[in-house]
């Protein structure tokens, strides 16, 4: 070390707090999930070394991976049982195939038969996924309808916390997912959208969707976009401690008197209030529903 | 999606097991557990086809520093030889400090 770089080692310097905080995003799926948990009570369910992979992948010349891109954790949280399901977006999209889709839904449905055993069980659901993985597409999109059964009972019983962070975000039918959750977290980073902005642009043109444009996707499908328009309960830093205790937070406040995804009426008449022939900005969009009070 | 599988000679038992990395782009997953036998086996699924040389190549250098006795999947996505290297042994590391 020269002598230079020995004086600024040297100095005491005050870090800017985006240098202090742990990231949430850059840690991978596994280490996500551990992170929810009081420490030393997880362990991982049907793991790497359990082997249950896609068998369809390989047949395709996709190289499998040894969990499905699905980590499933039991432990407790605030001294209660709790299961935590996090999708790698990492491997192949985050997508949802026949293995990764079995081991979320009977995820759900272990901790719906302990709920109805009186055994109270939270469940987090952690997704960063691109929806149906194409290689196992009809497999993919039962294991979606699966998966929302299994939401559906066990939200009656506990609360089920969704956590969509980025960088992949969460698209196609596991937004329907997160959508029915009892509660939906998101960064700023996070993006959540039924179509993603490749597809749209795909299936209705570049004047519809520039798919390049991230002001423009980040205006629609962003975090904050989706929180400022009533449809995410919370807008997190990318920060492991507010991401834990914003769920912490949701779960000590059990399951909600009315979901979002049951008030149909409220959600028609936003729809119906808008006028197609009007091109939305994303902020006038912000505005004009929260004036209307009808968030 | 090419396969691959290698043995090596062991001299040392090994007591737990380790997993680390994600089959992403650019990345390789590595599981490594204690083996049966005095020796060690790799073996490889990668969808870069016609590296056989080249992953021969990587482990023959490993193996001349590591001596326990190990069964290694690797599920790669394209991982370069340097990645392939630091997995290796951040596997061993957890393989050894757990």
């Amino acid at each position: 070390m020269n002598e230079s770089m020995s004086k600024v080692g040297a100095r005491p310097v005050e870090q800017p707090a985006f240098l202090q905080r742990q990231s949430f995003i850059e840690m991978n799926a596994r280490e996500r999930a551990r992170s929810f948990f009081d420490p030393g009570t997880e362990r991982e369910l049907v793991g790497p070394f359990d082997r249950v992979e896609s068998p369809w992948l390989a047949l395709q010349d996709v190289t499998p991976q040894s969990d499905d891109g699905c980590i499933v954790m039991k432990g407790k949280i605030g001294g209660e049982a709790a299961v935590v399901i996090a999708l790698e977006g990492a491997f192949q999209g985050g997508s949802m195939g026949e293995v990764s889709g079995a081991k979320l839904t009977a995820a759900l449905d272990l901790a719906c038969a302990d709920n109805e055993n009186g055994i109270k069980t939270y469940a987090i659901l952690q997704l960063e996924t691109g929806g149906v993985r194409l290689q196992e597409a009809n497999l993919g999109l039962a294991v979606i309808a699966e998966i929302i059964g299994s939401l559906l009972a066990l939200r009656e019983h506990a609360p089920v916390v969704c956590v969509t962070a980025g960088s992949v975000g969460c698209f196609g039918g596991m937004s329907l997912v997160a959508g029915l959750a009892s509660y939906l977290m998101m960064t700023r980073e996070g993006r959540l959208g039924m179509n993603g902005p490749e597809v749209i642009e795909q299936e209705a043109g570049i004047e519809e969707f520039n798919s390049k444009n991230r002001a423009l996707i980040w205006g629609i499908h962003g975090g904050k976009q989706r929180y400022e328009t009533g449809l995410v309960d919370a807008l997190v830093d990318d920060n492991v401690g507010q991401v834990v205790d914003a769920v912490r937070e949701f779960l000590r406040r059990g399951v909600p008197s009315v979901h979002r995804s049951a008030q149909i009426d409220l959600l028609q008449r936003r729809i119906a209030m808008l006028d197609p022939s009007h091109q939305w900005e994303p902020a006038e969009l912000r505005e004009f529903w929260t004036r209307q009070e009808v968030l | 999606m090419d396969t691959y599988e290698f043995d090596f000679p062991a001299t040392r038992k090994v007591t737990h097991r380790a997993h680390v990395g994600v089959v992403g782009s650019g990345d390789l997953e590595v599981l490594l557990e204690p083996s049966q036998g005095m020796q060690a086996h790799v073996k490889i699924r990668t969808n870069v086809t016609g590296f056989r040389d080249t992953w021969k190549a990587v482990l023959d250098r490993f193996f001349s520093r590591y001596n326990g006795a190990v069964a290694i999947e690797i599920n790669d996505a394209g991982a370069t030889p340097g990645n392939v290297l630091l997995r290796l042994e951040q596997a061993v590391e957890g393989s050894e400090h757990e």
